[in-house]
């Protein structure tokens, strides 16, 4: 069998239709021969970039759950509602599965991306040979799940659009959904950016 | 080098194998799946993708749902519920769903029509290549799935205090979140590439013949 990888033996696959090129000389801007895409060996900036999307994504996660996702206006007064007070009050109204739902995907779902990148990217600069077939699954998972963060969104994007009923009740998207947003954006840029070959690299000459 | 191929999760080479129709070859390694054998790939994508094209267009012509609670009635679609956000100074949520529910799913169905159709007629679309690399790129921020879902959510929630009406886009969506995941799941990359080439060899023989 082979041993190597294609870095090792000098190739270079193309990260958008997985072409393997041989680099003709030590020309930079090397693009790939099939699709011009441009070659590198490693995702450039991977781990710099992935921290920074990630670290804006952390700061905000705070502001998506303490503000307020939702302002239901009624006759008299108003209530605003943030994503865990919404969980609660679905939880107590007897809807639990949808109760369920937006913890899942508004709470645990970002919550745990974070965690899960932080621990990925924290094991990569160490160049950690730890359970490397258990992170690459991590990362797949991160990579997959991350979109279904936006269920809240489109929650307040419809309710928006159709509760506005002027002497009833209306409701309005609340500051907290921009922040939350913003969370689910950076996360998945972060995932990104995350070069899942950096946690294999380390294992180079162990692994013949 | 041919017969090499690097896995694009953890980069070890790979040797290519013969592989039976339906099979998937997986790197043996990381097991991140390298290629697969589809038959008539490009033909089931190409059909999945003319059903999303038609599916989509209903489902932003139509009103989503619409809602009646004592005797007021309100209806929305997809794009009215953009520009309700947008009138409430949440521009920057309502291009959120716009880019992830209407932009990026109509890049993706354009690009693959794009690229799959002049292919099945045996011609060469002009920049492929880019088109190719523009469906990758645009297809995580595809969201129609996770939008169905958010609606029903929000059905739920209203049936509480209101009379919920499904509309015509609301059956489209609920039809369209499964079509580009299916054109996704029979697409296979290299059966595009080796269409291309043979496509091309075509066109370069009838330009000597003249």
């Amino acid at each position: 069998m082979i041993a190597a990888t294609a870095t090792e033996a000098g190739l270079l696959v193309c990260d958008a239709c997985h072409l393997l090129n041989r680099p003709s000389g030590m020309a930079h801007d090397l693009a790939c021969a099939r699709c011009g895409a441009s070659l590198h060996v490693r995702k450039p900036d991977s781990i710099g970039r992935a921290w920074a999307f990630l670290i804006a994504a952390g700061l905000l996660y705070i502001p998506a759950n303490v503000l307020p996702v939702m302002e239901t206006g009624f006759l008299f007064g108003s209530q605003t509602d943030t994503i865990m007070s919404g969980v609660v009050y679905l939880w107590t109204s007897g809807s639990w599965p949808l109760a369920a739902i937006i913890f899942i995907a508004s709470i645990m779902v970002p919550g745990s991306k974070l965690i899960a990148l932080t621990f990925l990217l924290v094991s990569v600069q160490r160049r950690s040979t730890w359970s490397p077939l258990e992170r690459a699954r991590l990362y797949r998972v991160v990579e997959r799940v991350g979109r279904w963060s936006m269920v809240d969104i489109y929650v307040a994007a419809i309710l928006t659009a159709l509760v506005q009923f002027k002497a009833l009740a209306m409701i309005k998207a609340g500051p907290g959904a921009i922040a939350f947003g913003a969370v689910v954006v950076l996360t998945m840029f972060a995932a990104e950016c995350f070069d899942p070959r950096l946690i294999w690299d380390p294992l180079k000459r162990t692994d013949g | 080098m041919a017969s090499l191929i690097a896995c694009h999760d953890c980069d070890l080479l790979n040797r290519e194998t013969a592989i039976p129709p339906g099979g998937v070859a997986c790197c043996r390694r990381c097991g991140a799946v390298l290629y697969r054998n589809k038959p008539h790939s490009l033909d089931r994508t190409l059909a999945f993708m003319l059903g999303a094209a038609v599916l989509f267009v209903l489902a932003n012509l139509n009103p989503l749902v619409g809602l009646e609670a004592q005797g007021n009635r309100t209806s929305t679609t997809l794009f009215g519920a953009v520009r309700a956000l947008h009138n409430q100074d949440m521009t920057s949520v309502a291009g959120l769903v716009f880019v992830t529910t209407i932009l990026m799913p109509a890049l993706e169905i354009g690009a693959m029509l794009y690229i799959l159709l002049p292919l099945r007629l045996g011609w060469l679309p002009e920049g492929l290549p880019a088109m190719f690399r523009l469906v990758q790129t645009v297809r995580p921020w595809g969201m129609v799935e996770v939008f169905m879902l958010g609606t029903l959510v929000s059905l739920a929630k209203l049936s509480h205090i209101a009379a919920v009406l499904p509309g015509v886009a609301l059956w489209s969506f609920g039809a369209l979140m499964f079509l580009p995941a299916a054109a996704a799941a029979s697409f296979e990359p290299r059966d595009l590439w080796a269409q291309a080439a043979a496509a091309a060899a075509v066109t370069a023989e009838t330009t000597t013949a003249r």
